[in-house]
C-alpha cells in the first residue's frame, strides 16, 4: 500500500475516522457538530448508546462529543454517530465537562497514535491523566489539577517541534519537580 | 319439404379467431406485433455511437481516504495511571483486537496427554459407555459371562420369544 503523507492543519472529513466535535446547535432531531471541516456534521440524537425516542441523550450546546463519521464525501453533509456498527458506545459519546481541548496539526495526531509512540508512553509515566485524540486535530486532556492538565497540553503541542532527546530532558525536569 | 340440416364441415377462418370472446386484453400475438413495431419506430430515431465496443479496464487502484488502516493507528481514547478505569479496560479491549489477528498464526499447543494414553483411555471408555445403552437382559448376560469362565457359553443369539403352544 502506498499513501501520501502530508503536513496539514485543515481536516477533511473521512468516513470511519474518530473525531472530537463541539455541539453548536440543536435542530429538532439532530445536533449540529463543528468538526473543524468545511461543513458542520450532523449527529442524530438516536446515535448514542441506549438512546430511544423517549430516552434522549443529555446533550447541550457546547458539549464535546467523540464519535466517528458514517457519511463523509464531498457531495454531502458529513454525518457522525457515537456508536459503532453493533450499537455499542465503545468509549464514544459525550466527553465530560472538565478538561482542556486544544488543537494540533494532523500529522502530530498520527504520530501520537502510531503503535509504538514513545511520547504518549513517557507522558503516561508522569501523572495519571486521561486523553482523547481526534483525527481532526483536536486533543482533549484531563488530569487531576489544572496545572498538570496544562503541562500535558503544552508538552503535546511542543513535541511536534522537539527532538526526542529534548523531549526526554523536558520530561525528566518535570518528573523531578 | 324435408327439414334436413346439411352441415358443411365448418371451416374456421382467421377472422373468426379474432372474435373477442371473453377477452379483456390484447392477444399475446398482437401484443408482440405491437411491441416490435414500437421498437422499430424508436430505433430509427435513436442516436447511437458508431464506435467499436470499448471494454472498461479493470483498475487495480483502490482509493482509501482514511489514514487509519495505513498506519495501524491505535484507539484514540486513552487513560493512564488509573485515571479512568473504564477507559483503561477499553484500551486493552480495542488494542487487543488488532493483536488477535497476529495471534491466529500461532503454533498449536503441545498436548498434555500423549496419543498412546488417549488410545488406552478410549478403549475402556467405549466399553463403559456402551454398557449404559444395553438392555437389562443383555446386561445380565454380560455379568454372568464375566463371572463364570468355565461354564458353557449360552448361545447369545437366541432371543427369548413367545413359543406357541403345540396343540
Amino acid at each position: 500500500a502506498y499513501w501520501v503523507d502530508s503536513q496539514q492543519k485543515r481536516y477533511v472529513p473521512v468516513k470511519g475516522d474518530p473525531i472530537i466535535g463541539i455541539v453548536t446547535a440543536k435542530a429538532g432531531d439532530i445536533f449540529k457538530v463543528d468538526v473543524g471541516g468545511s461543513e458542520q456534521a450532523s449527529l442524530s440524537y438516536l446515535a448514542f448508546e441506549g438512546a430511544t425516542k423517549r430516552n434522549r441523550p443529555n446533550v447541550q450546546v457546547g458539549d464535546l462529543v467523540y464519535g466517528q463519521f458514517i457519511v463523509a464525501n464531498k457531495d454531502m453533509e458529513p454525518e457522525m454517530v457515537c456508536i459503532d456498527s453493533s450499537g455499542r458506545a465503545n468509549g464514544m459519546g459525550i466527553i465530560g465537562h472538565e478538561g482542556l481541548l486544544f488543537k494540533v496539526s494532523l500529522g502530530l495526531i498520527r504520530k501520537l497514535l502510531a503503535p509504538n509512540c514513545e511520547i504518549i508512553q513517557e507522558l503516561g509515566q508522569l501523572y495519571p491523566f486521561e486523553i482523547v485524540l481526534g483525527m481532526n486535530g483536536r486533543i482533549w486532556v484531563k488530569a487531576k489539577t489544572v496545572q498538570q492538565t496544562l503541562i500535558v497540553a503544552n508538552i503535546l503541542e511542543a513535541c511536534e517541534h522537539m527532538t526526542s532527546e529534548q523531549r526526554k530532558q523536558a520530561l525528566a525536569k518535570l518528573s523531578e519537580s | 319439404m324435408e327439414l334436413g340440416c346439411t352441415h358443411s364441415p365448418c371451416q374456421i377462418n382467421a377472422g373468426s379467431v379474432c372474435i373477442r370472446f371473453m377477452q379483456r386484453g390484447l392477444d399475446s400475438e398482437t401484443k408482440k406485433q405491437l411491441e416490435e413495431e414500437e421498437k422499430k419506430i424508436i430505433s430509427e430515431e435513436h442516436w447511437y455511437l458508431d464506435l467499436p465496443e470499448l471494454k472498461e479496464k479493470e483498475s487495480f487502484i483502490i482509493e482509501e481516504r482514511s489514514f487509519m488502516p495505513c498506519e495501524d493507528l491505535l484507539y484514540g481514547r486513552m487513560s493512564f495511571k488509573g485515571f479512568n478505569p473504564e477507559i483503561e479496560k477499553l484500551m486493552i479491549q480495542m488494542n487487543s483486537r488488532y493483536k488477535k489477528e497476529e495471534i491466529e498464526a500461532d503454533d498449536k499447543m503441545e498436548a498434555d496427554v500423549s496419543d498412546e494414553e488417549m488410545a488406552r483411555r478410549y478403549e475402556s471408555l467405549v466399553g463403559t459407555i456402551g454398557k449404559k445403552f444395553l438392555k437389562k437382559r443383555d446386561r445380565h448376560e454380560l455379568q454372568d459371562e464375566d463371572e463364570d469362565e468355565n461354564s458353557n457359553l449360552r448361545p447369545s443369539n437366541v432371543k427369548k420369544m413367545f413359543l406357541k403352544p403345540q396343540d
